[in-house]
């Protein structure tokens, strides 16, 4: 118990943040994922072959290449991809891009991926006539949208988008190969300094899993929420 | 584009796809056996013996997979008790270390597989086994499993593939598999995006060749 109190003496406070970090981190990634969801999920249904292929070589690509090799290219292709724009303006130092920026990003990019999948299956299983319906009524395109189709695809998407969330935070663990201070580059530090990694690990593993629980939770609440009138 | 680079690191990477192989195949099978015993645990009517199975699967899918391997071989090799019995000529070893935390894992989303595969089997089914005279055991063995196994074939698929990619942990652990030598080739040579390609490229037809195996089985197998 003293490996964890808080202070210079313990372990406790870097742990709390690095805990904190993990959670900023996830919920980043899964909003860059939202983003390219927003982006992707459109050209999956469009009835352009091209833009299909786009589409589908992104989901392909992502669910088919582990979380680790993606992390590696961006962790070593971003700071190629930034110090090549920047000598382009004359600057030839090394530049080193923010951990927390390219793992957000990396683990943001396979969660859009994973987020593109639900809410494609998610629109598709809407009734036909609710599309009509709308049409019917004469709103316009977002009124349709907004009004109509979201509300109905988030109930549907609501349980499958808290397996994707699970996964994103599951996913930050790899970040640490970059050195970004999250749970496990903690646990790492404090198992290398105090020679205790079976403790710091299992406790890493607590951390974990009080954080799908805890999130869990919360899920099932909004999931409620959103199943109002069914 | 280097595409000498890219040529020259093939053979590199299609050998280590080999190690990748191996890791993936020899846990999936230690793992297939870990989540059918589970998944009958679960079914099991005793509280504490299906308490116990919850409690194995629910600590494996809500913990990520670096971890586990991370306890198993820096965590374990602490215990001094250990050190002495036979158990430590595996647990010295990465590879084994890799492949135990492969097996417990995937063993776990095995066993929620197939315990709602069990679960969907229809009642009549059984029923009409009971009332042809055939015993419970046979019932199981001959009825419950092979139609649970065949229900729960896309979602095992689905758990093949995510675990092809779970062994790329393998390479924190010094493993050199192919994602441990590509991340080696990157970090001598500075060209991320060619590695990239061709290591991706090796995944996505492994993926593709495991996806297509599983589809075949799922027709072959199939009710109609």
């Amino acid at each position: 118990m003293e490996l964890l109190a808080f202070g210079d003496t313990g372990w406790g406070d870097e742990l709390f943040y690095a805990t904190l970090m993990t959670i900023a981190v996830s919920i980043t990634a899964m909003f860059i994922g939202f983003l390219f969801a927003l982006i992707f999920t459109p050209l999956k249904l469009s009835k352009n072959k091209f833009l299909n292929f786009i589409a589908n070589s992104y989901t392909t690509i992502i669910r088919g290449v582990p979380e680790l090799l993606v992390i590696y290219l961006f962790f070593f292709g971003g700071t190629g991809a930034v110090m090549f724009v920047a000598s382009i303006f004359g600057y030839n130092e090394y530049i080193e891009i923010n951990a927390f920026i390219t793992g957000a990003f990396a683990i943001g990019i396979i969660s859009g991926a994973y987020s593109t999948e639900v809410f494609r299956g998610a629109i598709q299983s809407i009734d036909k006539g609710q599309f009509e319906a709308a049409n019917v009524l004469g709103l316009n395109k977002f009124g349709k949208f907004f009004k109509i189709i979201l509300p109905q695809t988030l109930r549907l998407a609501i349980p499958n988008l808290s397996n994707v969330w699970q996964i994103t935070l599951k996913d930050t663990s790899l970040i640490s190969v970059t050195g970004l201070v999250e749970i496990m580059r903690q646990s790492y530090i404090a198992a290398g300094s105090t020679r205790d990694p079976l403790f710091f690990y299992s406790f890493a593993a607590v951390l974990y899993l009080l954080l799908t629980f805890v999130s869990m939770k919360l899920i099932n609440r909004l999931e409620v929420r959103y199943s109002r009138g069914y | 584009m280097d595409l000498e680079l890219m040529i020259n690191s093939f053979p590199k990477l299609l050998s280590a796809a080999v190690i990748t192989l191996k890791l993936l195949s020899v846990s999936l099978i230690i793992g297939l056996f870990i989540g059918l015993l589970f998944a009958i645990l679960r079914l099991n009517k005793n509280i504490f013996i299906n308490r116990f199975a919850y409690g194995y699967s629910y600590v494996f899918r809500g913990t990520p997979l670096l971890v586990q391997i991370f306890i198993i071989y820096f965590g374990l090799g602490q215990i001094e008790y250990l050190r002495s019995t036979v158990l430590w000529a595996i647990l010295k070893e990465p590879y084994w270390c890799a492949i135990i935390a492969f097996a417990l894992n995937t063993g776990a989303y095995t066993s929620e597989i197939l315990r709602s595969a069990f679960q969907t089997i229809k009642p009549g089914i059984i029923e009409a086994g009971k009332s042809l005279g055939i015993s419970s055991k046979v019932i199981f063995y001959k009825i419950q499993i092979p139609i649970a196994i065949r229900q729960s074939l896309p979602a095992y698929g689905n758990e093949i593939i995510l675990m092809m990619k779970g062994t790329s942990l393998a390479s924190t652990v010094t493993i050199m598999d192919l994602t441990g030598v590509a991340k080696y080739i990157i970090s001598t040579t500075f060209k991320p995006i060619e590695v990239f390609i061709v290591a991706g490229g090796i995944y996505l037809f492994m993926t593709f060749i495991i996806h297509n195996f599983i589809k075949f089985l799922e027709k072959k197998y199939s009710f109609n």
